[in-house]
C-alpha cells in the first residue's frame, strides 16, 4: 500500500531537551492512524514539524516527496488543532471561516501534478466546484449548513471543531491531521465527531492522522496505532496494540516512559 | 442650513476628503482592532509627529517625511514584535515614545512649536488646499483598492496567523504589507483629526460596528457608515459652532457608540436580529 507520509529518524529539540527522539513511522493511504501518548509526549510538536512550522532533523516525506516539492504540498494538508485561539467577538461567520480554507487552483494543480507523478490516487471531490459550492458541500459533510451565517464566537466547542474540519475539507486535503480534536467537547458531541472522522475517511477517502487520549475511540475508529512518549514505543495494527496488556497498562498508568525504557517494544 | 454650508468650497473639500479618510480608517481599523493593534494608530501617529518635525526641521514638505518615517516606524514595530516576541501593545509603546522623542528633540532644537505643527497635532480639515484634497483622495482610493484585493488574506492572518501559514499564505510578507498600509492610512488621516485623535477614528466606529454581531462584510460596512456619519456630522457642526472639527468628529463617534451600547443593553439590537431571523425562516 502507498505511503502518504513517511517519517524517518525525526529529532526535535527545544533549548536543552528533546521533544521528539528518533521517531520513524509511516502512514498508509486510506489509514486512520491514531497517535496515543501522555501530555508532553511530543505529539503536537511532531504535527508542527509535519506542517512545516517546526525545525527538525531527520526526514519527512509526503507522497515520497521532500524539499521544495514537499513544501508545495503543505497547503494541501488539513489541520485541526486542539484549540484555535481567536478573538471572541471576531466578526466572521461560519461561512467566512470555512472559505478561509480555500486555496488557489494554482496550488491544487501543482499539488495534483506532483502526487500523480508518484502514481498515487488523490480524491479531489471539491476541486472542480465553484468556491460557494465548495464551502456549502464541506458544511453539508460536517452537518453545519444551517449554521452558515452564525457568528463563529457563538458556536459550541463541538460545532467549532466541525467548522475547522470543513475548513480543511474545502482544500481537498491529501492528509488530515487532528490534534486531540475533542479535548474541550462534551461526550455526545465527541461521539458525533468520531462518526464524522470515519465518514470523511471512508466516503471522501482522506487519510487521517489523529492524536487522542481516548483509547476507546482509538480502538473503535483507528485502523492503526502509534504510541509515543518522545520516543516511539509502538507502531502497527490496532489489534496488536490493544492485545498487548503490558503496553496498555503502562500507558493507562501514565508511566509509560519509565517502563518502556526497560524493554523497547519495537 | 446644510445646503448653505455645503455651498462653500472649503466645506466641500473638507467633506469629500473627510469621507475618504473615514472610509480608510474604518476599513483598516477593523483589522487593527481585531489584531489587538488598537493603539497602532496612536503609535504610528506619534512616529508621524517625529516625521513632521523632520520635515519642518529640514524645510521639506512635512507630510512626505511623515510618510517615510511612519512607514519605517511600522516596519520597525513589526520587526520588533517578530524578533523579540514581545506583545503588540508593548511594541507599539516602544515605537510611540521613540517617534515622540525624535519630534520633541527636533522641535526644541528648531525653536519651538509652529502653526504647521499645531495643525498636524489637532487636524485642520477645513483648511486643506486643493492639492491636499487630491492627494488624500488618490491615496485613499489606493488604500481601499489594496484592502479590497487583500481582504481575504488579511482576514486569515487576523483570525489566526498559524492557520494562515499552514494554508500557504506568505504571512511574514503580508504582515509587512499590513503595517505599511496601516502607516500610510494613519498619515493620510492626520489632516482630518490630527495626530492626537487618530486612534478614535480607527477604533470607535469598529467597536460600535462589532456590537451588531454580524459577519466580516457587514461589520466593515456598518463601521464605514458610522465613520462617515461621524465625520460628516462633525464637519457640519464645527462649521456652525466654529469649533475644531477633530474634537467634534470624535465626540459624534463617541455619542454613536454610547447610543449603540444603550440600545444593546435595552435589547433593541438583539430584537432587530431576532426579527430578521424569523423573517428569513418565514420566507424560506
Amino acid at each position: 500500500m502507498t505511503s502518504v507520509l513517511e517519517i524517518e529518524n525525526l529529532v526535535i529539540g527545544y533549548d536543552n531537551h528533546l521533544a521528539v527522539d528518533k521517531i520513524s513511522f509511516n502512514v498508509r493511504e486510506g489509514d486512520i492512524l491514531g497517535i496515543v501518548g501522555p501530555n508532553g509526549a511530543g505529539k503536537t510538536t511532531l504535527f508542527r514539524a509535519i506542517l512545516g512550522l517546526q525545525k527538525y532533523s531527520g526526514r519527512i516525506r509526503l507522497f515520497g516527496l521532500e524539499g521544495s516539492k514537499y513544501h508545495s504540498l503543505l497547503p494541501l494538508i488539513g489541520y485541526v488543532p486542539q484549540q484555535v485561539i481567536f478573538e471572541p467577538n471576531f466578526p466572521a461567520t461560519v461561512y467566512d471561516v470555512v472559505s478561509m480554507g480555500i486555496i488557489s487552483n494554482k496550488k491544487l494543480v501543482k499539488g495534483a501534478k506532483f502526487v500523480q507523478q508518484c502514481g498515487c490516487c488523490w480524491n479531489q471531490i471539491y476541486s472542480n466546484l465553484g468556491n460557494d459550492n465548495k464551502v456549502m458541500t464541506a458544511l453539508k459533510t460536517v452537518g453545519l449548513e444551517s449554521l452558515k451565517n452564525r457568528r463563529i464566537g457563538e458556536l459550541s466547542g463541538g460545532e467549532l471543531q466541525r467548522v475547522f474540519i470543513a475548513k480543511s475539507l474545502v482544500k481537498d486535503p491529501l492528509l488530515l491531521i487532528l490534534d486531540e480534536p475533542v479535548t474541550s467537547v462534551d461526550f455526545e458531541s465527541q461521539a458525533k465527531f468520531y462518526e464524522l472522522i470515519k465518514k470523511i475517511n471512508q466516503e471522501n477517502q482522506i487519510t487521517i492522522v489523529w492524536s487522542s487520549h481516548d483509547l476507546d475511540a482509538i480502538s473503535k475508529y483507528a485502523s492503526r496505532v502509534a504510541c509515543m512518549n518522545k520516543k516511539l514505543f509502538f507502531h502497527g495494527e490496532k489489534e496488536e496494540f490493544f492485545s498487548n496488556k503490558d503496553l496498555l497498562k503502562t500507558y493507562t498508568e501514565s508511566s509509560m516512559q519509565m517502563h518502556m525504557h526497560s524493554h523497547d517494544m519495537r | 442650513m446644510v445646503l448653505e454650508a455645503l455651498s462653500y468650497g472649503f466645506v466641500q473639500k473638507a467633506m469629500i476628503s473627510g469621507i475618504a479618510v473615514a472610509l480608510i480608517c474604518s476599513f483598516m481599523g477593523t483589522f487593527l482592532v481585531l489584531r489587538r493593534y488598537a493603539l497602532f494608530g496612536d503609535g504610528i501617529a506619534h512616529v508621524a509627529f517625529g516625521g513632521v518635525s523632520v520635515g519642518l526641521f529640514l524645510g521639506v514638505f512635512p507630510l512626505w517625511t511623515a510618510y517615510i518615517v511612519s512607514i519605517f516606524g511600522g516596519i520597525g514595530l513589526q520587526k520588533l514584535r517578530q524578533s523579540t516576541k514581545i506583545s503588540g501593545d508593548a511594541a507599539v509603546a516602544v515605537v510611540l515614545v521613540t517617534g515622540l522623542s525624535l519630534g520633541v528633540i527636533l522641535v526644541s532644537s528648531s525653536g519651538g512649536f509652529s502653526v504647521d505643527l499645531f495643525s498636524f497635532l489637532f487636524g485642520s480639515i477645513l483648511l486643506i488646499s486643493n492639492e491636499d484634497a487630491v492627494m488624500i483622495l488618490t491615496i485613499s482610493t489606493g488604500i481601499i483598492a489594496t484592502l479590497v484585493a487583500l481582504r481575504k488574506q488579511f482576514l486569515q492572518i487576523t483570525f489566526n496567523e498559524e492557520q494562515a501559514k499552514i494554508s500557504g499564505l506568505p504571512v511574514t510578507l503580508l504582515n509587512y504589507a499590513f503595517v505599511v498600509i496601516a502607516a500610510v492610512t494613519v498619515v493620510t488621516s492626520m489632516r482630518l483629526v490630527g495626530i492626537l485623535l487618530i486612534s478614535a477614528l480607527v477604533v470607535i466606529p469598529n467597536i460600535s460596528a462589532m456590537m451588531f454581531g454580524k459577519g466580516f462584510k457587514y461589520t466593515v460596512a456598518i463601521s464605514m457608515l458610522i465613520s462617515v456619519m461621524s465625520v460628516a456630522t462633525g464637519i457640519l457642526l464645527s462649521y456652525y459652532y466654529n469649533v475644531a472639527p477633530s474634537g467634534i468628529i470624535v465626540m459624534v463617534a463617541v455619542t454613536i457608540l454610547i447610543g449603540i451600547v444603550l440600545a444593546r443593553s435595552a435589547g433593541l439590537i438583539s430584537k432587530i436580529e431576532i426579527k430578521k431571523k424569523s423573517q428569513v425562516t418565514h420566507n424560506s
